[in-house]
């Protein structure tokens, strides 16, 4: 089991999409970096990511790690957000046959996980289908 | 730098080895290759280990393991770099040797899995992916190749049947192969109709959880004429190259970009092309991820992988044999030990000592092990002297 700190450091990440943009070459980051790997530049814009994109690519996990075992059979994807930026997902709320490449999501926040038995409660995004 | 040559190997048969603990694993492995050298002593060694830390609580392998075999006081290092750990420490041991810090070295490779359970082990897995923005959300490994085979399915026209091919065609081989885990055929319906793990990938599309060692000796190529109880054989290129660790960063999800790199770099260094190969031993840890190695490796075109296997094409006696031992597929996959155990096939083969899966003629063969997603690869050229 880690630290409280270990989950609160990500949270700017998993709770408000925050990104970083260079501002010399313009390449979003997701999680934020100290040096970009586009460019070599240092100094960095704070952006908040887009909430819809569209996926790149999904799967449906049957067999999952422990911490997710009784939520298995759920689905997982790519998207890509508009500005370019992509993350991998769970995808709520989705009947697994209509899982398909260019399919639009809208990103909600959502319970991730609880971290064992008596951690901590983990919350994130996860990818939502558009209708 | 000094050119450098193989010359011994040892492996035992691979499994669940309930009765053996990482320590035994590693030593027998080691003191077979040493026996197989004819060598009296070895001056340093490195060793591939995934994460012995997870599966078995013990960290500071070069010590133990060295400790175990006896070969004295030596430097001993244990080398890192998820599933390609054991292509990583023969590289190191071919650099040690080729720099003249050393003269005769074991590049050996081991994990001992099955004293987790199978969720302790999808963890320790899992490891090698994006702790915080991939295994955070949940996805697994046969989750994150799942999603290239769906890529790459969805931009290229692979089909179900392709994939299952690649498995059909590893456990033939591996039926051949006495020191595979799982040394039985499966047919193209098998492999569909098993169950799922994460679409479209079944269980037979995936390897196993296997506990398992592997260890080579390298030496400098003049020394191995003077030391080699058999015809040593050479290693003509050595590459490693890395990539993002999340599959998402990349632009294509179905192309591994480390492997093309590290491919390119060993082709120029020993003067060769895909051409001139006459076999080689890819890290098939799922039926998706050998039809991606062998594109970006330039035995196939972009997006041609899937007919590999279907062909007739990478099966021993086809145009460019693929995984002659069994692969990960049929022969398990130890993670640590698998490097080095395809550098064994490769040297076996390039001896003449694989009978019934024996590749005809073969003089230079070629090996590649990877990281990850991906994230991760190095390859090596080998060849007859």
């Amino acid at each position: 089991m880690s630290t409280s700190a270990r989950y609160w450091r990500e949270i700017p990440q998993r709770y408000r999409l925050e990104a970083a943009k260079c501002t010399k070459c313009g390449k979003q980051h997701f999680p934020p970096r100290i040096v970009c790997d586009k460019c070599g530049n240092r100094s960095f814009e704070k952006i908040v990511l887009p909430d819809t994109g569209k996926l790149v690519t999904h799967t449906v996990i049957r067999i999952a790690p422990s911490d997710f075992s009784t939520e298995a059979p759920y689905a997982m994807g790519i998207a890509e957000l508009e500005g370019g930026v992509r993350l991998t997902a769970q995808i709520a709320d989705v009947d697994f046959d209509e899982l398909k490449v260019g399919m639009p999501v809208k990103i909600e926040f959502r319970r991730i996980r609880e971290e064992g038995e008596a951690g901590i409660l983990c919350y994130g995004y996860k990818f939502v289908p558009v209708r | 730098m000094r050119d450098v040559a193989v010359i011994g190997v040892g492996m035992q048969k691979w499994g669940e080895l309930w009765e053996k603990s990482l320590r035994d694993i590693f030593t027998e492995s080691a003191l077979l290759a040493i026996d197989d050298a004819g060598v009296d002593h070895i001056d340093a060694m490195y060793v591939g280990c995934m994460s012995s830390g997870l599966f078995v609580g013990q960290e500071h392998l070069g010590c133990v393991l060295s400790d175990y075999l006896g070969m004295g006081p030596i430097p001993s290092l244990r080398v890192e770099t998820a599933c390609a750990s054991g292509g990583a420490a023969f590289r190191q041991a071919c650099l040690d040797v080729a720099s003249g810090a050393h003269e005769i070295v074991l590049a050996g490779g081991v994990e001992k899995m099955t004293d987790v359970d199978g969720g302790g082990a999808t963890f320790a897995l899992s490891t090698a992916a994006d702790a915080e923005y991939e295994v955070y959300q949940g996805v697994t490994f046969p989750g994150l190749y799942a999603m290239m085979a769906v890529a790459h399915m969805h931009q290229h026209g692979t089909t179900r049947d392709q994939l299952s091919h690649v498995a059909v065609k590893n456990h033939k081989n591996g039926s051949k192969n006495p020191l595979a885990q799982y040394p039985f055929e499966v047919t193209v319906q098998q492999v569909a109709e098993s169950i799922l793990v994460a679409d479209p990938l079944t269980i037979l599309d995936c390897s196993p959880i296997t506990d398992g060692g592997a260890a080579a000796i390298v030496c400098s190529l003049d020394a191995a004429k003077r030391l080699s109880k058999k015809q040593p054989v050479k290693v003509l290129a050595s590459a490693h190259a890395t990539d993002s660790i999340a599959l998402h960063s990349r632009r294509d999800i179905s192309w591994l970009s480390a492997v093309e790199k590290a491919g390119q770099s060993a082709y120029k260094d020993a003067g060769l092309g895909p051409r001139d190969i006459n076999f080689v031993e890819v890290h098939d840890c799922f039926t998706i991820a050998e039809i991606c190695v062998i594109e970006a490796l330039g035995f196939f075109e972009r997006g041609k992988g899937g007919r590999g296997a279907e062909s007739g094409e990478t099966a021993v006696g086809g145009r460019i044999p693929v995984n002659p031992s069994g692969g990960l597929k049929s022969k398990g996959h130890p993670v640590g030990a698998t490097g080095v155990a395809q550098i064994i096939e490769t040297v076996k083969q390039l001896r003449g000592d694989c009978g019934e899966r024996q590749v005809k003629g073969a003089k230079i063969g070629m090996t590649q092990n990877m990281g990850g997603t991906g994230g991760s690869c190095v390859v090596h050229i080998l060849g007859s002297v």
